[in-house]
């Protein structure tokens, strides 16, 4: 297929379908109005379920139901909506099911507003459902980038039988950008699901429960450290991230999503002027892409996070750089999406805090 | 001497020993469950969901697929199940205090999607698994370790009636309300069980039999007395008998 020009949620929604999404729940919110609205229509033109639930608590509920059923499935919301489904994705996480879940952040903490935003980056990536367990989760940069997430996110999902969730600011979910949504990408060799409860026990000659269920504490500790092997496998396999002019950097920009979008006009700008600055793109964002750390050279003096957010990715980086390199933390809130010209003036600042 | 089986356990129930206090009809409401899918043929396509509360453990007992579900959402893991898998039985496994408190939404929802799915509701008055506390549906005077003084109106409201509550949603096809207290009623209960997923096997809709149950440890009276205590003193609060049948409307 050609590149087509597609609003991101449209785009997310499409490449669901594409990506193999048998059922999608959910429950309207701004600024991801647009996925549902796309889904209504299309899920059924594909033979497909779609369902408005009578709300996201609702609506994950029937992500567990459907995913421990053995359906590909999606749900998808923006930052208030995604607290009411902490719920049902630590009973996912606990029961290990997958499904794909899509974030378009915007502001908080509460209603907040409906402008871009990473302010979710913990919610995201500590989880706000109770119990030991994580989220694969990514912050892609375009529209290219996520919609190949999403279809891959379905993949990755059934093979580590947990939640996936996709996390973009609202701006992602809002623009508009060329994407090729047959663009090739890595598929997994997965099993069946012998373990979905669908109503087959006949067929199958065995029973099948999904269950979060364990009274005996030795028994939920075998089940913790059973589950910790999966996100140890994780943190080994799903770093992912994207070093953008860092080879001869003394200085690199931290920055994910959007805000990294605009750090490119910044790095080219600074560069000019011949400040030798570059940027460490995160891409997943639970696990944290360690490695991109390491991957740094020695000539990399200062790091400088960018958020969305008062520091929360600031946090992360600071337990990465154990002390080694100086830190600097420049970040937007309520929705306010920062400048190229404000992010090279606090490079600007490191440049003369080295010489000093 | 030639022996003749005259009563046997349901094979619709697995061997797991059942987790109820002695005296509690629960025991009573999932045999029933158990005979009418095997007697119906469907306990091979069920699908049962545990919800939280005395019931918790129920995914052990139904001989059938099942899924554990949050407090309240039986109902929504239910829809999930049923819209991607039409051919399955579906049905969910309730308390008064999962049902009528933390899943009002999600029941009330359900039934006004019309989901094809069955909803067992066991109304005890009470909140058994945590202790004995309050429900949506305790009597007013009745004592729970939340109204120790007896429910109070002023403070509390009235008892909720779900069946009646669910009668007036436009979506719910079929809702009856039973009790176990005597073999009479046991035989009732059963046809309305049998009614209930025939009205899911003939897609028409949403079906939900409510139970009058009791909780003899919690109310603090014996098994006995407990089933008198329904009989005087929930069932005038909560007339048995059916609410809705949709099914007539249709034909």
């Amino acid at each position: 297929m050609a590149k087509v020009l597609m609003k991101g949620n449209e785009a997310m929604a499409l490449a669901a379908i594409k990506g193999g999404c048998d059922a999608f729940f959910g429950y309207p919110i701004t600024p991801q109005n647009e996925v549902p609205e796309y889904l209504s229509y299309h899920m059924k033109e594909n033979n497909r379920v779609f369902v408005q639930a009578e709300s996201e608590v609702a609506a994950i509920n029937m992500v567990y139901g459907a995913a421990g059923a053995g359906a590909r499935v999606l749900t998808s919301s923006s930052s208030p909506g995604i607290a009411l489904k902490q719920e049902g994705i630590s009973y996912m996480a606990g029961s290990e099911l997958p499904a794909v879940i899509i974030n378009v952040m915007r502001g908080g903490p509460g209603l907040g507003g409906i402008q871009p935003s990473q302010g979710d980056y913990n919610q995201v990536t500590r989880g706000g459902g109770n119990g030991d367990y994580h989220v694969l989760s990514f912050g892609p940069e375009t529209l290219q980038e996520t919609v190949d997430l999403v279809r891959h996110a379905f993949d990755l999902a059934d093979y580590y039988r947990n939640p996936v969730m996709i996390a973009v600011d609202g701006l992602i979910g809002q623009m508009m950008e060329p994407v090729d949504l047959d663009n090739k990408i890595a598929s997994m060799d997965l099993p069946t699901k012998e373990w979905a409860s669908n109503g087959k026990s006949g067929e199958r000659g065995r029973l099948n429960k999904i269950v979060s269920l364990h009274l005996d504490p030795y028994d939920l500790e075998k089940h913790n450290l059973k589950l910790k092997k999966k996100y140890d496998e994780m943190v080994e396999k799903e770093q992912r991230y994207e070093l953008i002019n860092t080879d001869d950097a003394d200085i690199v920009i931290v920055a994910y999503g959007t805000v990294a979008r605009v750090a490119r006009s910044t790095v080219k700008t600074l560069r000019e002027e011949g400040i030798k600055v570059g940027i460490l793109r995160p891409i997943s964002l639970w696990p944290f892409p360690e490695k991109a750390f390491e991957k740094l050279p020695e000539s990399v003096h200062s790091l400088l996070t960018v958020e969305m957010s008062l520091g929360q990715m600031h946090q992360d980086v600071r337990i990465v750089n154990e002390g080694k390199r100086n830190l600097a933390f420049y970040g937007r809130a309520g929705g306010v999406v920062p400048e190229a010209d404000e992010i090279a003036d606090e490079v600007r600042k490191l440049v003369k805090g080295a010489n000093a | 001497m030639k022996t003749e089986t005259i009563y046997q356990p349901t094979k619709g129930l697995t061997e797991r020993q059942l987790t109820y206090c002695p005296g509690c009809t629960h025991g009573i409401i999932h045999k029933l469950i158990g005979e009418v899918l095997v007697e119906k043929g469907l306990l091979d396509t069920s699908v049962g969901i545990a919800s939280v509360g005395c019931s918790v453990m129920s995914y052990e007992f139904f001989n059938c697929d099942t899924q554990q579900a949050a407090h309240g959402r039986a109902p929504a893991v239910a829809t999930g199940i049923k819209r991607t898998n039409p051919d399955a039985t579906v049905f969910t496994y309730q308390g008064d205090g999962d049902l009528a408190s933390i899943g009002l939404a999600e029941i009330v929802h359900a039934a006004h999607r019309g989901e094809n799915i069955t909803v067992i509701f066991v109304n005890n008055a009470i909140y058994g698994m945590t202790g004995g506390q309050m429900a949506p549906t305790t009597l007013i005077g009745q004592k729970t370790t939340t109204s120790p003084r007896g429910r109070d109106q002023g403070d509390t409201g009235l008892p909720l009636r779900m069946s009646e509550m669910l009668a007036t949603v436009p979506g719910a096809t079929y809702l009856e309300r039973v009790s176990v207290h005597d073999p009479k009623h046991i035989r009732k209960a059963k046809k309305a069980l049998e009614k209930a997923f025939d009205v899911q096997t003939n897609k028409q809709g949403f079906s939900m039999i409510e139970f009058i149950s009791t909780c003899p440890v919690n109310w603090g009276m014996t098994p006995q007395d407990s089933l008198n205590w329904a009989v005087d003193q929930m069932i005038p609060y909560y007339p048995l008998g059916l609410y809705k049948d949709g099914t007539k409307e249709e034909n």
